[in-house]
């Protein structure tokens, strides 16, 4: 009996004796020279892994800071303390960067913007774009499914009466949503811009108020209103607010926007939807 | 082709046109076939009427009770988890109903009602719905809580009701392979061994031979064997199982397959050394073959998509589950036969990869044929 | 002549109700003229055309006033005669904006199109005839709207020694190129033969599918003469598939990612055969074309003789309107073609019909979960995994969907016919081409 005990211990030791210095071998053997420079680096960076820096995550942009000479101020998302830690550790000039937010250029959520047909199909705005475009009429404004805000790494963006909207205080920045949108309506703009011309579409500005009731007609006024070319008209008909220049945010009561479509972040982020009396007027 | 006037102006006020805001905007194609997922399990629920009606045939009381409870449970477990995920019901796909149904027909008609409601429990909720439900699971939920049950509750799972029904005239006389032990007063229910307990236990030729009297074998494929609700009657399954492949549910493959399999091996096995395991009709027979074969293996979420990887797949059970059944601990394999094999699916669907039409080596340098190419 | 093909049946496949029924007895009727054609520029695939004309101008049936924007791109030609309107946008077929010419009817329709008819053309030379092909404006009119005298140009290196012409139409309700063929017989062989002349093959093949028995018979009778062979195709969608069509009559198989004229086929439309007659023949452009105005709510269904431009409304004003509301709007056929939500579309080159569904007809799309069944695989005729490539999209793995060839799939819809779980499969390979292709083109940018 007691042999057999003994066997049994003799057999298990020996076979973990084995197994443990395999381990400690190929633990040597296939080291990785991780560099500690990159190792801190990393820790100081926000770990999101979003690429809006280019890089295939924050351990790539570690390795591109320490390495290559990439300035710590690519990271797109890094807020300003953090990014002064990290120049302080790598001893470089902390670089004044000017925080962005992504805008999407559209206020045509469900019970502004007219509807063409009933979509049936995958609820999301790339699939919808290849069938159809979804439901809503407008073929420049936001399909409403909700690509970005699932595409968003910090949750910054909420689907709201099915229109996208970005919550700045959360938005950091990245880019993500600016390239899965399909329609191309988000832009990163400054933070400090708090007011905007929420349209993007390029038809005829009757066309437009016909399939939306809160899309920019081009009627003017809010430039006039400002008088000092700080909102300019672009190339295809839509009006944006300059960002370098920004006007006042209480251009949006001056100027007295006929559909709203010029507004303030803060108004475009509440939206509400409107009941179907509303609509009909 | 001819010259044709402009029309005189006469426009019709009674043409009615469609308006475009009603209309449905989708993906081609657009018109689909009438099969949906719950009419698929309704129609394999009712190929299921015949078994279901055999067992409440032979074992009475016992199986209506278990097929209600099992049902009922399952079908509570499904509406829980569906709460408790934050989805809606998806009690109208049948799914649950059916696991239920499957799960009854693989517990022995004696079972107490805390068996099935732990049955369902692990079919439901630990083989299914923690995997993402419907479509998600890789084992087959009744196939898997028949194994925990058989594992863990060996005694209830064994509680063997001799049937009570007669399928022929002189029913009365029970064959002499099969022990009855009665107890001295009337009992609820009388016990016994099934035929494949009794063939794990015979241990010389001619009590092989005593298990292979066409009495037996008929009273096998007909019914009134002990065993599980759809083990009994190897008659009522074909039949359920035959009208699934004509209605075209399941394809022929995995049954075939399996029972082939089965057929040869047990064939050249029982020759070989007659001592050993009785014939191949008494396996295809007897124990949960048939059922398996048809309903369980057959089992879409958990099998290969294609007809090659279906053969493989049935004819891998079928002598896995006479390993089991010949050389085995346990009477009856089928059911880890096919757990086994619902762990082997993606790779057999991995081997037989069907190459697409107009491949050919020297076409795949013009698709990159490595993951990754694209990001 | 060569030996006679025989039928080669390609894996997969369904048998949909194919409702041709609704229309396929009906004679054609030609389209009385509108008012006002409005004439999209970018039928083609390649490059858009360049228009020619300015508003005011006055032009002639069938006179060019639109220049090919590149080798891949075709003229377009007015409808009929009268003067050049505004140049507005139409809602396009996929759900697009497109730019069209408005050509407003002066009611006379009197032809200029300025191509002389090339008789005989059996001693013209190739190349006179290729670019009559060109100038006629002549692109695939099955539905894919490739520019005819593209195929027709293989490059040297690739020998052609087969023309196929598809009369397959497997695409259920259509019936257009069914009545092309029976009452524009001669004139589909004839082009036909042009088109071989074009290429320089003798072995011509028509295939056609066993369910329009009127139409292989009177394709026969007239065929010899020409020395085109006219092959029975058993009935199964998608039979009239570019690569199933090629494997069914010559039994060679186009290689993943490979085009017909790598195994010596070129395939053309029997409608585009039937233009191109009419181009090099009668020195007619391609301003009209067979188009079905089917479905089981349309009054009155047939096939109808349209110009380029027509409406849809007015399309389907001569059809009598609509009994009950219907459930889809349909450009092409029921399987491929594509879900309209404006009636301002109009007809195109390749507009084989107009059909409507009502909602008993019509399927609802569900994203219910994959359950396994396997019947997509089994039915896809390209021998792709459906069910499995969908999920793979789902998960936005595009790298995983293209080493599983999702770029071999041709959306026949096949897969999604019979899915009992009503996934929007072909939605879902659409997209995963698309996000591919722009892949592989900023790849290919760098």
């Amino acid at each position: 009996m007691s042999t057999t005990f003994l066997a049994a211990v003799c057999v298990v030791g020996i076979i973990g004796l084995i197994l443990g210095c395999l381990i400690a071998f190929t633990a040597k053997k296939f080291d990785v020279e991780a560099d500690p420079k990159v190792e801190k680096v990393r820790e100081l960076l926000p770990g999101a892994n979003c690429g809006g820096c280019g890089f295939a995550g924050c351990a790539d942009l570690a390795d591109a800071i320490v390495n290559r000479g990439i300035s710590p101020s690519r990271c797109t998302v890094i807020s300003a303390a953090a990014l002064k830690n990290l120049s302080a550790f790598l001893g470089v000039e902390a670089e004044e960067k000017e925080k962005m937010t992504a805008v999407v250029f559209c206020g045509g959520s469900l019970s502004r913007a007219a509807r063409k047909a009933q979509y049936n199909g995958i609820m999301d705005c790339r699939s919808a774009n290849v069938a159809g475009g979804g439901g809503k009429a407008c073929a420049y404004g936001c399909i409403g499914y909700g690509c970005c805000a699932r595409a968003c790494p910090f949750g910054a963006i909420e689907m709201r009466d099915g229109l996208a909207v970005v919550h700045p205080e959360v938005c950091r920045g990245c880019g993500k949503c600016v390239t899965v949108c399909p329609r191309n309506l988000i832009r990163l703009v400054p933070a400090s811009v708090k007011i905007h011309v929420y349209c993007s579409s390029a038809d005829k500005p009757a066309a437009r108020r016909k399939v939306c009731s809160a899309a920019c007609i081009s009627c003017g006024k809010c430039i006039r209103a400002d008088g000092q070319g700080r909102v300019e008209k672009q190339e295809n008909g839509t009006v944006r607010i300059n960002c370098e220049n920004p006007p006042d945010i209480s251009l949006a009561e001056t100027a007295g926007c006929p559909t709203g479509a010029l507004q303030t972040e803060e108004t475009h982020r509440a939206i509400q939807p409107i009941s179907p009396k509303e609509t009909q007027k | 082709m001819s010259e044709s006037p402009i029309p005189e102006k006469t426009p019709q006020p009674d043409i009615m046109l469609p308006d475009p805001k009603k209309l449905i905007l989708s993906a081609s194609p657009h018109i689909q076939c009438a099969d949906t997922v719950p009419g698929i399990m309704r129609t394999v629920l009712i190929c299921l009427i015949p078994p279901a009606a055999a067992s409440i045939y032979f074992f009475g009381f016992h199986a209506v009770r278990i097929l209600l409870l099992t049902t009922l449970f399952c079908m509570a477990f499904e509406w829980i988890c569906c709460k408790l995920a934050g989805k809606t019901s998806t009690l109208g796909d049948y799914s649950a109903a059916l696991t239920g149904v499957l799960l009854a027909m693989n517990l022995p008609p004696g079972v107490p009602w805390w068996i099935c409601l732990i049955g369902a429990f692990i079919a439901i909720v630990v083989a299914k719905a923690i995997y993402g439900g419907l479509g998600q699971n890789p084992f087959n939920p009744a196939a898997v809580a028949r194994v925990a049950l058989l594992v863990g509750f060996a005694g209830p799972m064994t509680a063997w009701v001799t049937p009570c029904q007669g399928f022929f005239p002189d029913a009365e006389k029970a064959p002499a392979a099969i022990q009855v032990h009665e107890t001295e007063r009337k009992p609820d229910f009388t016990t016994g061994a099934t035929p494949l307990s009794l063939a794990k236990m015979a241990k010389t030729p001619e009590e092989i031979q005593a298990l292979q009297t066409p009495d037996l074998l008929k009273q096998c494929f007909f019914g009134r064997t002990q065993g599980s609700l759809g083990e009994t009657s190897a008659l009522a399954v074909l039949i359920g199982g035959i009208a699934l492949i004509l209605l075209k549910i399941i394809s022929w493959h995995i049954p075939a397959a399996m029972l082939g399999t089965t057929l040869i091996f047990t064939w050249i096995v029982s020759k070989a050394d007659p001592s050993l395991t009785p014939g191949p009709l008494f396996h295809l027979c007897s124990g949960g073959m048939m059922l398996a074969a048809f309903f369980m293996a057959t089992d879409m979420v958990t099998s290969p998509t294609t007809r090659r990887g279906k053969l493989i797949f049935g004819s891998s059970i079928g002598i896995i589950a006479c390993v089991i059944r010949i050389w085995g601990g346990y009477p009856e394999g089928v059911s880890f036969a096919i757990l086994i094999m619902n762990a082997l699916v993606p790779l057999i669907d991995r081997i037989c990869y069907k190459r697409p039409f107009g491949w050919h080596p020297s076409s795949a340098a013009a698709y990159t044929m490595r993951r990754g190419e694209v990001k | 002549m060569s030996l006679p093909p025989h039928v080669a049946r390609f894996t997969g496949g369904i048998h949909p109700m194919d409702g041709k029924g609704l229309s396929n007895g009906i004679t054609a009727r030609t389209a009385p003229l509108l008012e006002k054609y409005l004439v999209p520029l970018h039928q083609n695939i390649g490059a858009p055309p360049k228009l020619t004309v300015t508003k005011g101008e006055l032009v002639k049936k069938g006179q060019r006033i639109a220049e090919p924007g590149g080798f891949v791109s075709v003229p377009l030609h007015a409808p009929t005669s009268g003067t050049v309107g505004n140049l507005t946008e139409v809602p396009g077929v996929a759900g697009n904006t497109l730019q069209a010419v408005e050509i407003i009817s002066d009611g006379k329709d009197e032809w200029g199109s300025g191509l002389d008819p090339i008789v005989p053309w059996q001693e013209a030379d190739r190349k006179v005839l290729k670019q009559r092909v060109a100038d006629g404006g002549i692109i695939g009119m099955g539905g894919a709207a490739f520019p005819a005298h593209v195929k027709l140009s293989p490059p040297p290196e690739k020998t052609i020694d087969t023309l196929i012409v598809n009369g397959a139409e497997c695409e259920p309700y259509l019936t257009a190129d069914h009545r092309l063929m029976l009452e524009r017989t001669e004139a589909v062989l004839e082009g036909a033969a042009i088109a071989a002349r074009i290429l320089d093959v003798d072995r011509i093949f028509i295939g056609i599918e066993e369910n329009k028995p009127d139409a292989i018979a009177a394709m026969k009778k007239a065929a010899d003469a020409y020395g085109i062979q006219i092959v029975p195709l058993p009935v199964r969608y998608p039979q009239g598939a570019e690569k199933q069509l090629i494997f069914a009559v010559t039994g060679r198989a186009v290689a993943t990612g490979g085009l017909p004229m790598d195994v010596g086929c070129v395939v053309q439309n029997a409608g585009t055969c039937a233009a191109i007659r009419d181009a090099v023949v009668e020195g007619h452009p391609l301003i009209e074309r067979y188009t079905s105005v089917t479905g089981t709510p349309v009054v009155h269904p047939g096939t109808w003789i349209f110009r380029i431009g027509t409406p849809v409304k007015e399309a389907l004003k001569l059809a009598g309107g609509v009994r009950e509301q219907p459930a889809k709007l349909i450009l092409g056929g029921p399987m491929m073609g594509f879900a309209q939500s404006s009636m301002d579309v109009t007809v195109t080159k390749n507009t084989s019909g107009i059909l409507l569904l009502t909602g008993r007809e019509t399927g609802r799309y569900l994203s219910s979960p994959c359950i396994r069944c396997g019947r997509c695989v089994s039915v896809c005729p390209m021998r792709l995994l459906p069910g499995p490539i969908s999920v793979m999209v789902e998960c936005e793995n595009y790298a995983l969907a293209e080493h599983n060839f999702v770029m071999d799939c041709m959306e026949c819809g096949a897969c999604t016919f019979v899915c009992p779980a009503k996934r929007p499969l072909v939605q879902h390979f659409r997209r995963a081409k698309a996000e591919i292709n722009a892949i592989r083109r900023a790849r290919k940018k760098h």
